[in-house]
């Protein structure tokens, strides 16, 4: 510590720390981690750069030419090494549309899970540190929504918001835009329970100790107190439910957007991908379906795996 | 037990009556309901008309008691864009949603038990191995994914499969095995339930739609059977019945199973209800004729009193569903019998 004193307050110093602790020595333990950690990583950078990395750009419509449409796989007899997983009806490139799409997904993925964050970790400090009534209110309800699949919840909401846009046309929004609002407010309100409920638990476990009290004693606002005092000590668990509600709100995405009230078509995600490719299944086209549907499951996968690691690494009671 | 059931009870009216509120908003939340129930040429008066007859003037409370009244009473209203009863519609197509879900949850519980037990008995195993893996995997595949990924390979690659010949004794040719990959088949009208189990067909037709259903729900079965199975084989009262000299099958089974299966119910039941609402995506994969599908086309089209009806609907199963599983822990545990303090505080 004498260290972190006299050198500048190092930014290094919490990485150090972290490289030295059992977090970092289990994640190097397993094989099955370190892979999927890699495969994640993978997909972010493809969806961070993906303009600079895909191969074609697949909404470039001028750039787009029928002659190349329906064309498999490069490795198959009638493949074109300029395409190396086919086409689709449109002449789209199948790697830079599954680049693009894996950019759409993460983003509406990652967009949601903050929002039920936020709305879950607000519910649930409010719940634990206020009690009573409030409490009651919102666990009920808590209780009431998780007893609905959050497929179904979302469906929902969906419809209502996409309901609400149509009849109020004071809101000038295109259609890419709302299918984006309308599936982050759909999949971030339908996941905030699980939240919702961890943070409670953690705040009435944090509500009775000693350094809360001391807080209320000296007089600080209770506002301050649950945001700057108990929030940091709660957060731990709420990041493995972030991580493995992001492989779900992937999978919620790409179902909303397969059954047909998600991404619209022009700028597909991978769920919208699969729904398009789908068409093509009977025909014998089966790339268009099976690799954005291949790129979905080992995204999932990886997540799910990284969400599995973490939650076993931050309860030692489970080591 | 009585009081129990009865606080049970209390419970679920008070689900049933939020998730009617919730319903009830809905209508609210879109605006006037009149003008998605007519044309433009309506004329104002004949649109203040349908207002007044449809009670819209009548106070938001008024409205929400009438909206519970008709509910109770079967009547949902009409369809914005069939313009036919809620009600009927459902009735029409809940025989091939409630078909689909109970062989599913047929199918999970059959194959899912046994699994269950298997890789919890030899948990070092490799088939348990390949078991635990495989169903890791299933978890991350997306419900359509499956079911995309049968019908890729039942109705398409079988269909243009060669035929494979046995030591060059006889050909088997792999197109006997595809699958229709849509719609329910021949289907049997019994007094309006229209049943696709009685035909050759028809079963033919289940097949694919309830494993992509089942699937979810078999590798959370295994994994649930599994986990207990190894907690229970610990127990000292195992370890006493082998001291007994009892046969492995009567403990493995007649004890150590037996034991496991009160989760095993609570989780078939809540899973039950989320078997006919993830049925959506099943039905829409195989354009099964159900109501699922039905409440997805309301999704895509604002059709507000058929989701509104949908809801209320699993709502009710669901909360049917928990009473029916609340009981059940009497019939399985007879220590909740006596124990009935600790019963209540386990919802």
């Amino acid at each position: 510590m004498a260290d972190a004193h006299t050198s500048a307050p190092g930014l290094l110093d919490p990485l150090r720390r972290f490289l030295d602790g059992d977090v970092w020595a289990s994640f190097k333990r397993s094989p099955v981690t370190v892979g999927a950690a890699a495969v994640t990583l993978l997909y972010f950078l493809a969806a961070a750069f993906g303009p600079w990395v895909a191969p074609h750009d697949p909404f470039d419509l001028a750039k787009l030419d029928l002659l190349d449409s329906l064309i498999p796989p490069a490795w198959m007899a009638d493949g074109d090494p300029r395409f190396l997983l086919g086409t689709d009806d449109q002449g789209r490139d199948m790697l830079s549309a599954i680049i693009y799409g894996s950019r759409v997904s993460l983003l509406i993925g990652f967009a949601s899970v903050l929002l039920s964050m936020v709305l879950g970790i607000a519910l649930g400090l409010l719940s634990g540190f206020v009690g009573g009534a409030v409490d009651a209110f919102i666990m009920r309800m808590a209780e009431i929504q998780l007893s609905f699949p959050a497929i179904l919840v979302a469906l929902l909401i969906n419809g209502v918001v996409i309901g609400y846009f149509k009849t109020h046309p004071e809101w000038q929004v295109d259609q890419v835009t709302l299918a984006y609002v309308v599936l982050v407010l759909s999949i971030g309100l339908s996941n905030w329970v699980q939240y919702a409920r961890t943070v409670r638990g953690s705040t009435l476990v944090e509500r009775g100790k000693e350094y809360v009290q001391a807080a209320h004693v000296i007089g600080i606002h209770p506002a301050k107190i649950m945001l700057r005092h108990i929030l940091p000590n709660v957060m731990g668990p709420v990041l493995v439910i972030a991580t493995i509600q992001l492989a779900l709100a992937v999978i919620a995405e790409a179902t909303l957007s397969f059954l047909g009230v998600g991404v619209p078509p022009t700028e597909p995600s991978l769920g919208t991908l699969i729904r398009v490719g789908n068409d093509y299944l009977f025909s014998g086209e089966w790339w268009i379906t099976i690799f954005p549907g291949a790129a979905l499951a080992i995204l999932v996968l990886a997540v799910n795996l990284l969400g599995d690691w973490l939650r076993d690494a931050l309860n030692p009671k489970l080591r | 037990m009585v009081a129990f059931i009865i606080r049970r009870f209390i419970q679920s009216l008070f689900v049933m009556f939020v998730v009617a509120l919730v319903s009830f908003a809905m209508f609210q939340f879109i605006g006037d309901p009149v003008n998605q129930m007519v044309g433009i040429e309506t004329s104002l008066a004949e649109r203040a008309a349908l207002r007044e007859r449809l009670g819209l003037n009548d106070p938001i409370v008024v409205q929400f008691w009438h909206f519970i009244v008709n509910a109770v009473s079967g009547d949902f209203g009409i369809s914005y864009q069939h313009k036919r009863p809620v009600a009927d519609m459902l009735l029409e197509r809940l025989p091939a949603t409630l078909e689909l879900s109970a062989v599913s949850a047929l199918f999970s519980l059959l194959v899912g038990i046994p699994m269950g037990v298997y890789t919890g008995l030899n948990r070092d195993g490799f088939l348990a191995k390949v078991f635990l893996t495989v169903s890791l995997i299933g978890i991350s595949l997306p419900t359509f994914l499956i079911g995309i990924l049968l019908i890729f390979l039942f109705s398409v690659t079988l269909a243009n499969a060669p035929a494979i010949s046995v030591f060059g004794l006889f050909a088997i040719d792999p197109s006997v095995l595809q699958l229709p990959s849509f719609g329910r088949g021949t289907v049997v009208d019994l007094g309006g339930w229209r049943t696709g189990l009685l035909t050759a067909d028809g079963l033919k037709a289940l097949i694919m739609p309830s494993i992509t259903l089942g699937l979810f729900q078999l590798t959370l079965i295994m994994r649930l059977v599994r986990s207990e199975m190894l907690e229970v084989l610990r127990t000292d009262y195992i370890k006493f019945a082998r001291a007994r000299g009892l046969a492995n099958r009567a403990i493995n089974f007649g004890h150590a199973l037996k034991n496991t299966l009160v989760p095993v119910i609570t989780i078939t039941g809540l899973q039950i209800g989320s078997i006919i609402a993830f049925a959506i995506i099943t039905e829409t994969v195989f354009q099964w004729p159900g109501m699922g599908q039905m409440f997805l086309q309301a999704v895509q089209n604002v059709d507000i009193p058929i989701m509104a009806a949908y809801l209320m609907l699993i709502a009710f199963f669901f909360v049917v569903i928990n009473l029916i599983v609340d009981m059940l822990y009497y019939v399985v545990d007879p220590r909740l019998r006596v124990d009935t303090g600790k019963a209540t505080g386990h919802g």
